[in-house]
């Protein structure tokens, strides 16, 4: 704690977010961001408050020095005041996560060297704010990074990232002190690729697969050590709490869901896809309206990834915790609007059948159990006027749920739930015979 | 301590040898690959043996023609071992 206070600068210092914002458009390969401009969620630019591509210098003087020793045993502490959760999807607690990497390598009588991996691979197709954040931050996750081998005393470090993130990876590698001590592994462009047993499983052995898991990672991950795969959003934030400390970190959003998070918005053209750093709890709303979809404008919202749900874009709260009514889990923080004039049903179906083509065909139930699933939201897609095939399609998930290396089947299933909850009317609607939306393709 | 049935997807062919030896434990699907009767979420990949079914389930570990199952000891209210190496795509359960 105590050096996590120690390292504390000023605070990040007002007037850069309008370089950054001007600088911004046109200047990036990646989505573009914005700094959200006026009224709820209005956030301050924390993750991205050094601006578009920021280089070593530029990074140290957005965020003030950086004192290799943040990442001293006190930097645990501190995460676990500042309540911290995993961005990367599961939003487990950060710090329980790290102690219990660090808690294991003690066991027996050899002490295992700890790993920690930043995992940038986002295999979602509808998210790309790692890859926005590994190029405009990259310096921001490596500290965090090495704040955390730090922590865990001096463990092994890997970036693990997509093709794409390599070169701002690697120059910021080269340019910083220490850089050589990082190895760099480049993901593949699959769904599953980022799960955390796959990134291991393709660093160790070089096949990006979810591996059977008798032991935690934080037992036995990468070559039997105690491994720690952390999302690299997750990292910038570790980083920030490192410098800044937990009190600063909670300024931003509410008690349950402390800090802010970066999500990944797209929705129907003319909308452009848009990364957005948002306050804990946000209102969902808001994120659209911030985004340029004022309410009226979407029919539904896909919230969390392809392992996220459905919901209306009604009185939502963004937070991993919450009462389920109003709460929506903002996953790896993915949020795809639905036009007005779309049909959900036709939605799922797509993403199911990619689903089912993503699955790593390792499990019985997985690998036959989502393209059946698939299969049934194609037919009543196209128009089958079957009133059995929905009771079908809830059968099978609940069948596939919960039997896998992985949980690609009941994210799986979780998103076809809440299609069939949220698309109650228009299921009906295709099973006597017409789609609702207008390009709908029912007879 | 508590007995837990481990099933190892990555190897389970659904030949099902092991649904014959504990019928009251394990259903088949569709496919032939073993339904944990009665539990949801990740209990059906960690199944609960009661004491009654320990010694059928030695059995199966021990005559599963893949290996794809084990026993494993674990504190009754300790959590599925999948949790805290979460990451990217490990997104939790939903039901
Ligand atoms: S559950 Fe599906 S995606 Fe996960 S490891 Fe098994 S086959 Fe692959
Ligand atoms: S006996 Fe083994 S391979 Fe056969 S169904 Fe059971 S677990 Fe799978």
């Amino acid at each position: 704690m105590s050096q996590a206070r120690d390292t504390r600068p000023s605070a990040p210092r007002d007037g850069y977010q309008d370089a950054y914002r001007d600088d911004f458009n046109g200047t990036v390969p990646t989505a573009p961001l914005q700094a959200p401009q006026h009224a709820s969620p209005r956030q301050e630019p924390r993750l991205l408050a050094a601006g578009p591509e920021a280089d070593w210098a530029r990074h140290l003087e957005a965020f003030g020095p950086w004192e290799p020793q943040a990442g001293g045993p006190g930097l645990l502490d501190a995460l676990g005041a500042s309540g911290l959760t995993g961005r990367g999807g599961a939003a487990f607690e950060t710090w329980r996560k790290a102690t219990a990497a660090a808690g294991t390598g003690k066991k027996g009588v050899f002490t295992a060297r700890p790993v920690v991996i930043a995992n940038g691979a986002e295999g979602e197709p509808l998210s790309f704010k790692d890859r926005t954040l590994l190029a405009h931050a990259p310096h921001l996750v490596l500290d965090g990074l090495f704040a955390l081998g730090g922590a865990l005393g001096g463990a092994g470090l890997y970036v693990y990232a997509p093709a794409v993130t390599l070169p701002p990876v690697q120059q910021a590698l080269a340019e910083r002190p220490g850089g050589k001590r990082v190895r760099v592994v480049q993901s593949p462009e699959t769904f599953i690729s980022g799960e955390s047993s796959a990134v291991v499983n393709m660093i160790g052995n070089g096949a990006a697969v979810p591996t059977d898991q008798r032991r935690r990672l934080s037992e036995s991950g990468l070559h039997g050590r105690p491994t720690l795969v952390v999302n690299v959003e997750t990292l910038a934030q570790v980083a920030l709490i490192a410098r800044y400390g937990a009190p600063w970190f909670r300024e931003a959003g509410t008690p349950t869901d402390p800090g802010t998070r970066l999500v990944s918005v797209s929705g129907p053209a003319p909308v452009r896809d848009v990364v957005l750093e948002v306050p804990g709890g946000a209102d969902l709303s808001a994120v659209l309206a911030e985004a340029g979809m004022p309410s009226g404008s979407v029919s539904a919202v896909l919230v969390g990834g392809y392992h996220g749900r459905w919901v209306r874009p009604a009185e939502h709260a963004l937070s991993p915790v919450g009462p389920p009514a109003r709460t929506v889990r903002p996953g790896a923080g993915v949020i795809h609007a639905l036009g007005t004039d779309a049909c959900g049903i036709q939605a799922t179906a797509g993403i199911v059948s990619y689903l089912a083509g993503q699955s790593a065909r390792q499990c019985g139930p997985c690998m036959f159990g989502l393209p059946a699933m698939a299969s049934v939201l194609n037919r009543i897609a196209g128009g089958e006027r079957n009133p059995r095939l929905t009771a079908e399609l809830d059968r099978l998930g609940r069948l596939v749920s919960g039997r896998g290396a992985c949980r690609h089947p009941e994210g799986t299933t979780g998103l076809v739930g809440s299609a069939l909850e949220v698309f109650a009317a228009d299921f009906r609607a295709h099973l006597s015979g017409y789609c609702a939306a207008p390009g709908g393709a029912a007879a | 301590m508590k007995t837990y049935l481990h099933i190892d997807w990555t190897s389970c062919d659904g030949r099902g040898l092991c649904t014959e030896l504990l019928p009251g434990v394990l259903d088949r699907d569709d496919w032939g690959y073993p339904v944990a009767r009665g539990k949801a979420g990740r209990e059906r990949t960690d199944v609960p043996l009661r004491d009654a079914d320990r010694e059928a389930a030695e059995e199966a570990v021990f005559l599963c023609p893949k290996l794809a199952l084990s026993l494993q000891q674990r504190a009754a209210q300790e959590p599925a071992p999948r949790t805290p190496g979460g990451g990217a795509r490990d997104t939790g359960t939903r039901h």
